[in-house]
């Protein structure tokens, strides 16, 4: 089985948002990147997948040469190779086109990523793959079992889940419990130095809707404390000050 | 011309995040004068649950009932929406952000070469251009977006609009729709869903708990108080992970993201990810023992005590209030 999973380059989760030129980019001082955190668990999970039923894994971003630490990461965790395809990425239609593209190319089985990228949270570009692929396309997935040609996959609902049968090829967009995040260890490490990673240029250049300038939200008030022997009164400001009960 | 929502049912009711995407499109519909707004609604729903779709601003409902789109079906249901967006004729499709909503929604901006934005958080400036603004890095920022595609996608956030619901009735009129054998290659084997609850991720009040509760023996406290108030519950990530809650109920960066009118988090210190799934919240309550917990800095009301102490006697102050 091919198996592509497409990864992010996105700021730790624990990163401070500041925009710099007229808030028209994102600030890097002082940030950490990392592969976004769904992507990791489809990572993780096509790693599982390609042990178990032999095949190749290749893992893909839509980055300047700045991912290239990120995609070594992948290398270092399990996949075979990387493509990087040479782009800041511009909008989710953008992105969606160059993986359509580069995937078609490579003629996957399966193509996994994250269900959204944790900057611009989308959760758009496994449905527009899926769509310009004529595949079917699933998000978020919280299972999936793979027998033969037959995908078994349990997909989160609101309060629930539903568990669905779909047939190779296919995409979908993880998140947890799909799989246990995989941390590389040091001979992943070192292979991964050494692992192809091909740089290929952007196929169009066409986009939908892109960020004309970014906003932070106005600074929290402090708290009000209330005393914890005197509970009725949080139940009145609830009521009567906030006005939410 | 109209403006198209496309409506999600759960268990033959119209959901609320849909009325809330039906009341944006007419208020959006008034600001471009774009015409009305007409629902599509897919499978087996009452046909008064599809008239009052009316009450939040819709006039007209097209009602593809064939039962083949009961269940979600992304393939099925977004090939659906596409053939009820040209047979209206209409530029601009609203949805409620949602599993099967966005799901639906990517493979529709291919169909129908539309600009998506998700997240949207308020009422698009078309006085030049057409921009939106949507919620990023999850919930930390706001991004300005330049749609420029002549047909448009906007899948709203919860609470991007105030729902006023009136007595209006919607025409509701059958919609045939035509499904080809890829539409409906995949199949859904089973649903599993909370039933009789309040859904986390659309529920007006959150009731969070924390490894304070020290086990799931204790959640009996907060379930209380999800009742007294008709609230759904939660919990941070490490509850999910010892299996103490069930995942659906972790709320935080990588589980739901709540935006609830009140959110209340109980025994949970507050680490970034946990407040990058609630800072949508208009109100948040925190009880904490350690004043020092994080969570404080993020809420506007707090009590420092044991949990064990205060929540039975803020249910007992809610019930006399309430």
């Amino acid at each position: 089985m091919k198996i592509l999973v497409c990864i992010t380059h996105v700021p730790d989760t624990t990163s401070k948002i500041q925009f710099t030129a007229d808030n028209t980019k994102f600030d890097t001082t002082g940030v950490q990147f990392i592969i976004g955190p769904y992507d990791d668990y489809a990572l993780a999970r096509a790693v599982e997948l390609r042990d178990q039923t032999g095949g190749t894994l290749t893992v893909l971003n839509v980055g300047e040469a700045e991912t290239e630490p990120t995609l070594r990461k992948a290398l270092a965790i399990g996949a075979d190779d990387a493509i990087r395809v040479n782009s800041s990425p511009k909008d989710s239609f953008f992105v969606a086109s160059q993986i359509a593209h580069y995937a078609k190319e490579g003629g996957y089985d399966l193509i996994l990523m994250g269900r959204e990228s944790i900057d611009f949270n989308g959760g758009m570009v496994h449905g527009m793959v899926g769509e310009l692929l004529n595949m079917p396309s699933f998000s978020p997935v919280m299972k999936l079992e793979v027998d033969g040609s037959k995908v078994i996959m349990a997909r989160e609902i609101e309060g629930g889940k539903e568990m669905l049968e779909a047939t190779l090829p296919l995409i979908a967009g993880c998140q947890e419990p799909i799989a246990e995040w995989k941390i590389p260890n040091m001979r992943g490490i070192m292979s991964a130095r050494t692992k192809p990673l091909n740089v290929v240029e952007p196929v169009s250049n066409e986009t939908q809707a892109e960020v004309s300038q970014y906003q932070l939200p106005p600074a929290k008030g402090s708290v009000k404390l209330v005393d914890k022997d005197n509970v009725s009164e949080l139940v009145r400001l609830l009521k009567n000050e906030a006005k939410v009960l | 011309m109209s403006i198209l929502v496309y409506i999600e049912q759960a268990e033959g009711k119209v959901k609320k995040t849909s009325l809330e995407a039906v009341a944006f499109a007419k208020a959006l519909a008034n600001q471009t004068g774009e015409g009305d707004v007409v629902a599509i609604a897919l499978g087996s729903i009452d046909s008064g649950e599809l008239a009052g779709i009316g009450g939040a601003g819709a006039s007209k409902v097209l009602h593809a009932s064939d039962s083949k789109l009961n269940d979600g079906v992304i393939q099925a249901h977004a090939s659906a929406v596409a053939q009820a967006f040209s047979s209206v004729g209409a530029k601009t499709l609203v949805l409620a952000k949602s599993s099967l909503g966005d799901a639906v929604a990517a493979r529709l901006a291919i169909k129908l070469k539309a600009g998506l934005v998700s997240n949207v958080v308020e009422l698009p400036n078309t006085s030049s251009g057409y921009t939106v603004k949507r919620s990023i890095y999850t919930g930390k920022a706001f991004a300005e977006t330049s749609v420029t595609t002549e047909n448009k996608i906007l899948a709203i956030k919860k609470n991007a609009i105030d729902l006023i619901l009136n007595d209006s009735k919607a025409t509701v009129e059958p919609f045939a729709v035509t499904l080809s054998e890829s539409d409906l290659a995949s199949k859904i084997t089973s649903t599993e869903r909370a039933t009789g609850e309040v859904l986390l991720p659309e529920a007006d009040i959150v009731v969070s708990g924390g490894r304070g509760l020290k086990g799931p023996e204790n959640w009996g406290m907060l379930e209380e108080m999800a009742k007294i108030l008709g609230a759904a519950t939660g919990c941070s990530k490490p509850v999910s992970d010892i299996g103490w809650r069930p995942h659906h109920e972790h709320v935080g960066q990588t589980g739901v993201k709540v935006a609830p009118t009140l959110y209340i988090a109980v025994g949970i210190s507050g680490a970034i990810q946990h407040l990058a799934g609630v800072n949508s919240s208009k109100c948040i309550v925190v009880i904490n023992k350690d004043p020092e917990a994080p969570f404080f800095k993020a809420a506007d009301y707090g009590i420092v005590g044991d949990a064990f102490e205060v929540v039975p006697k803020l249910n007992e102050a809610l019930k006399a209030e309430l």
